[in-house]
């Protein structure tokens, strides 16, 4: 087996020194009657050729987004990645590590967490940010949490137009811990009663922008409410690069933003993994859930960076840790700074007006179709259709003529019906040649 | 005659101490700054080009503040982020022996496969009809982990461990909660992984705690006594958090379900027993399995990991959504449960697609046979260290065979003056990372050694070597070799109270310097 | 002239008046160690004998703080906030965590002396 270097000769000398006559003697607690001999029903161990010709066969019975005009968002873009990002993520130093407890040998990691931490919490205009969370539903439902230990409320508000999944995994962690959960209806043009939602016993309202059909949400008299009425307001967005372009919802008088980062440096890896993003007021820090990079000094004097304020996480705490989380998602993370750190301000831009471009075009030709409707009044990279009859139809036909044209809302939310609605993105990565395949698919397809 | 002004290399007589240098670099130690310290703003290392002329739809939510984030050119990037690699101690630079961690090699077969364009390119959302492989990986994932641990079905969703452990204990809480019964109380042992406590409490379980016997493993009597009508659950680590097996789980598990009770697995330990024992064959209800620790998934610096859950009969109907369905057609994703049973969704998605890869990929390249070998050679040694250090080092527990870890504590360094602290930060000037200190927090000064199945003998032997000269070193009072280490690290000790004092999490724009007075 | 009395989980309880100062002893910040934090109630709490009133933290712990007696919180000393090291440097003088104003001053009775603290200070060594 080529990946254990022990030989038998080894084995033996190494049970000898033990004081052992095989190495059954060391599983010698295990229930003798509970031990396996074998596992019949597993096969044994292959060469890399052949695990590499098994899961190449698994591989090509899935159409690649990079293979077809491609319009699928809902919370995972397909954007492009720069090679640099890959390769350098794969570096041994920064694969295979571990999360840093022990600083001196791990100063790569501290410093590019406290680089990804600065980044998060410049591009979402708040004073600070974690070193990443699993990914952006969770992250919200840590939010939700926070904003309960902040008010010391813990009835939370969701605004309709929240991704349908991320209000499930609220949904399911509230629903444990036995707290109140208030969930509006969705609201594909934006006309719910948020505002009104809103009172003294009510301890965040969680608003999605852009939200899931695309839209822009004004986040300003959303916040103003929430404050007056002693409640947090937490932003939510499932796609970064939004960021270059809208208003940061720190600017907008968010307490606690979340998102999901997949979008830059992260392959759409069929949902995972991807990184969570979590940045709040520098005076709600200690109640911040996730591992922390801070700066200080070595006993020579020089900068360096270590974990810092984890008392508040569970292997100190225990029963009283702020969150269950332990793990981040450290790689991810790496490859969104990498990426962002390329891309800096300028490219971030350029890159935001091309993706709302992209999305502008296909919205006009998308619009232009009979029978289709746009309903979005604004937008970044994504927008809502209506379509005569059942999308989740349209887009299997789309499928099946080559073109990946969206999510058909009711496949993450079948009980609103609204099943003539589909969720359309359009990023840098798509041509002006497949938004046109698109429409005229599209044409044919409801025709 | 030596026309090049070279001189002719000879030895030294005596060698001078090492020069302070310009930049503070030390030939292949290089420093590097922040990323705001070198980056600008005008800059980017991407090209992309400005889009043709449109009327954008922001609904007058555009931002009008400038984005202070610098960018760098490639070479710039690339120069950045291999220096800061190079601060780190990986796997693949040498022993990593973190106990509980499982740092075991990174096949990187694994991280080709996972960039294969029919796993990485694709999106969660796209027609079923279009990912029948992808939800085949998820599929045959599922078997492996059945196969392994003998239960009744898999919760893939969950992020990495903890999140599993949540989702196990949802689980549990959903079938009381069916039933009918509001049971309060979650038993955890003192040795537990601080997650457990955690875990239980965030579902508002009061925690209450067993003490463990002299042995180090919990005593089956112990727990009978603590099963009270209002107990939920009993979460146990098995093989435990001191590195042995729990030899009465089998009783552990009955006197639970005899209590109406589930008995939840921390699974942290499992590649202690991959191929040896199957944890469905001792009566557990719910295990979440860390896949970057048995199954080998990079830990990438602390994440991303991967934490499936397996659950026996009774717990299987609560699983989170989605589910996996398969039919006449094939497979499907079962992605909602409205008035089902499902305990909910742990999150947004199928879980950690390329997490799942990596571990198939590793399952298929061991088998069967090769499964068990890892689990053995990890077992072997882990008692081949401990017993090469037992006579200079104190081992807890040492009546009873360790499984993949080996404990000690730190009542051989009485009367040194040295800490376990200061003991692991001479082993990184020995080339090596530390191991686990400080946990399992029943032992004192607890030291918690696990090699993994991926070490040659010849490395055993040079890293039990070290530890017995640091050992011998320390009983002989060589003081300065342990309190001022580690000498040779990229940073010495750092200043953690300094850290969490006043604490800086991101770099601020130096405030311009005063200009002198006129 | 103050009085003043331990608890056994070695909080100090100092008599002004009405008035009870709250912190923690010398012995608990030396085995805390660098204290980083300390988490206070608010003004107008109460708090009762035996129940968490605070938490304190050094790098490596978080700890409660029980209320030694019972009582409304009437001041706290918002400037560990800034400096927690205080708490290292003067742990029951300037080092003070709350002041609260006795409900039941017959709890005072069940704590320590400080002559019969440091005898148990000996027992447990």
């Amino acid at each position: 087996m080529r990946y254990l270097p022990l030989t038998p000769e080894d084995r033996a000398e190494m049970l000898a020194r033990i004081g052992a006559a095989g190495v059954d003697e060391l599983f010698a607690d295990i229930p003798a009657d509970k031990r396996l001999a074998a596992l019949p029903d597993l096969p044994l161990h292959k060469s890399e050729l052949e695990v590499e010709r098994t899961l190449a066969r698994l591989a090509a019975r899935n159409v690649p987004a990079g293979s077809v005009p491609f319009f699928v968002g809902a919370g995972a873009y397909r954007h492009h990645v720069p090679a640099t990002v890959d390769h350098l993520i794969q570096r041994s130093e920064f694969l295979t590590s571990y999360t840093p407890y022990q600083p001196e040998i791990a100063q790569g990691t501290l410093q590019y967490l406290f680089e990804f931490q600065t980044q998060v919490a410049e591009m979402t205009a708040m004073e600070v940010a974690n070193a990443s969370m699993y990914d952006g539903s969770t992250a919200a439902a840590e939010a939700v949490l926070m904003a309960h230990r902040v008010t010391k409320r813990n009835k939370a508000v969701l605004a309709g137009n929240l991704h349908p999944h991320y209000r499930e995994t609220i949904a399911t962690v509230c629903a444990h811990a036995e707290q109140p959960l208030v969930s509006l209806p969705p609201a594909p043009q934006g006309e719910d009663d948020l505002l009104g939602a809103i009172d003294g016993t009510v301890s965040c309202v969680v608003v999605q922008s852009p939200d899931v059909f695309g839209n822009l949400v004004d986040l300003k008299p959303i916040a103003e409410k929430a404050h007056a009425a002693g409640a947090l307001l937490v932003a939510v967005f499932t796609e970064a690069v939004s960021l270059g372009l809208v208003e940061p919802p720190g600017a907008q008088g968010a307490d606690i933003v979340v998102g999901e980062g997949q979008s830059i440096g992260n392959a759409l890896n069929f949902g995972g993994p991807y990184v969570g993003l979590f940045a709040t007021r520098q005076k709600f820090v200690r109640q911040m859930p996730g591992r922390l990079a801070g700066e200080t000094v070595d006993a020579e004097g020089r900068r360096g960076f270590v974990l810092t304020l984890s008392t508040r996480e569970q292997h100190i705490r225990r029963e009283k840790a702020t969150s269950n989380i332990c793990t981040n998602s450290g790689l991810c993370a790496l490859a969104f700074t990498i990426h962002l750190s390329l891309l800096g301000e300028k490219g971030l831009t350029r890159l935001a007006r091309l993706n709302h471009a992209a999305a502008c075009d296909l919205a006009d030709k998308l619009a232009a179709l009979d029978g289709v409707a746009v309903l979005n009044s604004s937008f970044f990279n994504e927008f809502t259709i209506r379509v005569p009859g059942s999308a989740a139809d349209v887009v299997e036909t789309l499928a099946a003529k080559g073109i990946l044209g969206g999510v058909p809302y009711s496949r993450l939310a079948p009980e609103a019906g609204l099943d003539d609605l589909i969720l359309v993105a359009a990023t840098e990565t798509t041509t002006a040649d497949d938004r046109m395949a698109y429409a005229a698919a599209l044409k044919e397809v409801l025709a | 005659m030596n026309r090049e002004g070279r001189g002719a290399t000879a030895p030294m007589d005596t060698l001078s101490p090492a020069p302070t240098t310009f930049t503070g670099n030390r030939a292949l130690d290089l420093e590097e700054g922040l990323l705001f310290e070198i980056g600008r703003a005008e800059v980017t290392g991407i090209d992309l080009e400005e889009p043709e002329a449109f009327s954008p739809r922001l609904g007058g939510l555009e931002r009008t503040a400038p984005l202070p984030l610098p960018g760098l050119a490639e070479p710039e990037a690339m120069r950045h982020y291999v220096r800061l690699s190079r601060m780190n101690y990986g796997i693949d630079s040498g022993l990593f022996p973190l106990g509980s961690c499982t740092m075991k090699h990174n096949p990187r077969l694994n991280e080709r496969m996972a960039r294969l364009a029919g796993f990485a390119d694709v999106h969660p959302l796209q027609p079923v009809s279009t990912v029948q492989g992808a939800l085949g990986v998820i599929a045959e994932l599922n078997r492996w982990l059945l196969e392994l641990t003998g239960m009744a079905a898999v919760a893939f969703t969950p992020k990495a461990g903890a999140h599993g452990e949540l989702c196990g204990m949802m689980a549990i809480k959903a079938a009381h909660a069916a039933k009918g019964e509001a049971r309060s109380v979650v038993l955890v042992p003192e040795s537990a992984h601080g997650t457990n406590p955690a875990t239980a409490a965030l579902l508002g379980y009061e925690v209450r705690s067993i003490p463990a016997r002299t042995d180090g493993t919990v005593d089956a009597e112990a727990v009978k006594a603590a099963l009270t009508p209002d107990v939920a659950a009993l979460m146990l680590t098995n093989p435990n958090t001191c590195g042995l097996f729990e030899r009465d789980v089998v009783a552990i598990a009955a006197a639970v379900h005899e209590a109406g009770a589930y008995f939840y697995a921390d699974g942290a330990n499992f590649n202690a027993i991959l191929g040896k024992v199957r944890i469905g064959d001792l009566g557990v209800d719910a295990m979440h399995i860390n896949l970057h620790k048995t199954f080998s998934t990079p830990h990438g610096g602390g994440g991303p990991g991967a934490g499936p859950v397996v659950l026996s009969p009774a717990l299987a109907p609560f699983a989170p959504v989605p589910a996996l369905v398969a039919d006449a057609d094939g497979l499907h994703l079962k992605e909602q449960d409205e008035g089902g049973t499902s305990l909910g969704r742990m999150s947004a998605f199928h879980g950690q697609m390329g997490m799942f890869v990596r571990a198939l990929s590793w399952m298929l390249s061991h088998g069967a046979d090769g499964m068990k070998q890892a689990s053995e050679d990890a077992v072997l040694s882990a008692n081949y260290i401990r017993a090469c250090l037992m006579d200079l080092m104190s081992a807890p527990y040492a009546e009873r065979p360790a499984m993949h870890e080996a404990l000690f504590d730190d009542t051989w360094l009485e009367g040194t003056g040295l800490t376990t602290l200061d003991f692991a930060k001479a082993m990184i000037d020995e080339g090596y990372h530390p191991m686990t200190v400080y946990f399992p927090l029943v032992v004192h000064g607890a030291m918690l050694i696990e090699p993994t199945e991926s070490e040659s003998k010849a490395s055993l032997d040079l890293f039990i070597g070290a530890l017995r000269d640091l050992a011998m070193a320390a009983k002989a009072g060589d003081k300065d070799r342990f309190q001022g280490a580690p000498y040779y690290a990229p940073r010495r000790r750092l200043d953690e109270t300094r850290a969490a004092r006043s604490p800086v999490l991101r770099w601020t724009r130096p405030a311009p310097v005063p200009r002198a007075a006129e | 002239m103050s009085e003043i009395r331990y608890s056994k989980d070695h909080e100090y309880v100092r008599i002004e008046g009405d008035i009870a100062v709250i912190g923690i002893s010398h012995y608990a910040q030396e085995q805390l160690g660098d204290v980083v934090f300390v988490e206070l109630p608010g003004v107008g709490d109460t708090v009762a004998q035996g129940k968490e009133a605070a938490v304190v933290e050094s790098v490596k712990a978080a700890s409660e703080v029980f209320a030694p007696v019972s009582g409304e919180v009437v001041e706290v000393n918002g400037a560990l906030e800034g400096t927690p090291a205080t708490v290292n440097e003067d742990a029951e003088g300037a080092g003070w965590f709350l002041k609260v104003r006795l409900t039941n001053p017959a709890e005072l009775d069940g704590l320590m002396s400080a002559a019969a603290y440091e005898d148990f200070l000996k027992t447990i060594s």
